[in-house]
């Protein structure tokens, strides 16, 4: 059941990128061409998600533990610390240079374009080569707290 | 503004809410798509089944709407294989360093109202605008 769950949202989140066209790169980077023929859409669609995310998370905390599953996993840090500043940055630097973020990316693996899979193989070997580095460098305070990951 | 599409973006932008709220409604999970995907890169790792079985959903809806006529033109990237790869290192290193992308900070933070992913929303905001401005407007014909 919880397979079925977690397929199904994962349907209705590539039909909401899909629809909204935020897995086309064109549409992302008009987005962010604020000083070019700017397009706004991609503000309209963060701000209708987060008009029925704010609620339904506020609902979600209400209850004490989710449907299917035996406690729900929210994310447990709230400090602003440099991984998350220098990782945000150079996040951003990538979705600029092409207009893909890890899910459009990975949504258009579908289409069997050769560029996108080269970028999603590319995708995954930054992630694991952050991961590596992360493993070898001396243990601090972020590593305890790599277990509660919002992903 | 030419290419402005307010409406498919309310719906769509609707759609992405819903599925965040159905996610933690009925699994308890947050939907972060840079962490569900890293997650599946181990063999190791635990908690594969709710994750894999997102990201299928995510591939299979384009197929699923091909058949009832919206299906998903094959994505343009404007950038040679070089930049491509280089795109894809930087995005997949910097969500894992910064814990997540648009859907787990922009989207799923947000609506927590988590300054941790408030701060990471506009600085992946605001360092992709200044991408766009330099590679379109300063180096850029």
């Amino acid at each position: 059941m919880l397979m079925i769950a977690s397929l199904l949202c994962g349907l209705v989140f590539g039909a909401g990128l899909l629809i909204s066209q935020m897995v086309q790169p064109a549409k992302v980077l008009a987005f962010l061409d604020i000083f070019g023929a700017w397009d706004p859409s991609l503000a309209v669609v963060m701000a209708t998600a987060l008009a029925v995310s704010m609620p339904g998370f506020m609902l979600a905390k209400g209850h004490s533990r989710p449907l299917l599953a035996a406690q729900s996993s929210w994310p447990t840090k709230n400090d602003i610390d440099p991984s998350l500043i220098v990782g945000s940055t150079l996040f951003g630097i990538g979705w600029g240079l092409v207009g893909f973020c890890p899910g459009p990316a990975l949504e258009s693996l579908a289409t069997l374009s050769p560029d996108v899979i080269v970028f999603v193989a590319a995708m995954a070997t930054g992630m694991i080569l952050h991961d590596f580095w992360q493993r070898f460098r001396p243990a601090t305070r972020r590593d305890e707290a790599m277990a509660q990951r919002p992903g | 503004m030419a290419n402005f599409t307010p409406l498919s973006a309310a719906i769509g932008g609707a759609l992405i809410g819903l599925s965040a709220v159905l996610l933690m409604l009925l699994t308890g999970r947050i939907a972060g798509i840079s962490g569900m995907f890293a997650g599946l890169l181990y063999p190791g790792s635990t908690d594969k089944g709710w994750r894999g079985a997102f990201v299928a959903g995510l591939v299979l809806a384009p197929l699923l709407g091909g058949w009832i006529g919206y299906g998903m033109p094959t994505p343009q990237l404007p950038a040679s294989w070089t930049v491509i790869i280089a795109a894809g290192l930087l995005v997949g290193f910097g969500t894992r360093m910064g814990d997540g992308c648009t859907s787990g900070h922009g989207i799923c933070g947000i609506a927590r109202l988590s300054g941790r992913s408030i701060a990471a929303t506009l600085i992946f905001m605001l360092t992709g605008i200044a991408t766009v401005a330099l590679t379109r407007h300063v180096f850029g014909g």
